[in-house]
């Protein structure tokens, strides 16, 4: 998905994980993803540069779709949707 | 000398069935599941270690812990003193460390001021502590099996290990059994 598209997606659940580093935001990913329904998307907001790559590989993994990361002041947003 | 092609499907049919007897063989040996070994007892080891299992707890991998011999230091507790000791385990309880957060760093320990610098640097920058590492992996299911025979070793005693709700006591062999179904083994 383009920037444009991202800023403009529902979000169902919104997870900030920017005061914990690796592997802290995506402990709460794991955690948030438990509460929203298949199909949702949810955003995950860090500061970790990690995190934009590991949340792919986490997605690939679990089957859950990553729809794409936008970067903010100081940190990024990362989109998903869940399986 | 021609055979019957009938007899040569039955032989295709059985070396098939061979071989899918060992593809399943193969794909039941390998689980989605992570041992570590883990025998150092420095703070930097105990927390890369922790930071990987949590990882792949994450990914919903299954993860053994094997702590053995100096990595035992850091499943002390903190206050707990064991009972009816001799005078060696007693000198390995004294110049031992006493839990987790006791642990020294395997490079500039600084007789106490490296671990104390790490600390600090790793609340600022949000790292999680090393207390909220055990208590997510007890969360995520994360299983940490204790080497009974180096535990004897150094005399500690089972009421000296810290509450874990998935700590168990085991020998070499469980964890090599367990490291042979893993897709993943690691040594630290």
């Amino acid at each position: 998905m383009t920037t444009e598209e991202l800023k403009n997606v529902v979000v169902a659940k919104s997870v900030d994980a920017r005061g914990t580093a690796c592997p802290g935001p995506l402990l709460e990913a794991k955690k948030a993803i438990g509460t929203i329904k298949a199909g949702d998307v949810m955003e995950i907001l860090s500061a970790d540069e990690g995190t934009k790559s590991d949340i792919p590989k986490w997605c690939g993994k679990q089957g859950h779709e990553y729809l794409g990361a936008v970067e903010e002041n100081g940190y990024f947003k990362v989109y998903m949707k869940k399986k | 000398m021609q055979q019957e092609p009938e007899s040569l499907m039955i032989k295709l049919q059985e070396q098939i069935d061979a071989l899918q007897a060992k593809v399943s063989t193969l794909e039941n040996s390998r689980k989605d599941q992570l041992s570590i070994a883990i025998v150092s007892g420095d703070l930097d080891k105990i927390m890369a270690a922790m930071i990987i299992s949590l990882a792949a707890a994450t990914m919903d991998t299954k993860v053994k812990l094997f702590f053995s011999f100096w990595a035992l230091s850091a499943l002390r507790s903190k206050n707990v003193r064991g009972k009816g000791k001799n005078f060696i385990s007693r000198m390995f309880g004294v110049m031992l460390p006493r839990g987790k957060n006791r642990l020294k760093l395997s490079k500039m320990n600084m007789a106490g001021a490296g671990p104390l610098m790490i600390k600090h640097l790793m609340k600022k920058q949000g790292v999680l502590c090393i207390d909220q590492m055990f208590k997510d992996a007890g969360e995520l299911g994360i299983e940490i099996v204790v080497c009974e025979m180096s535990m004897n070793l150094m005399g500690f005693k089972k009421e000296e290990m810290m509450d874990y709700p998935h700590l168990s006591y085991a020998g070499a062999v469980t964890f090599v059994c367990d490291a042979n179904e893993s897709s993943m083994q690691l040594f630290i």
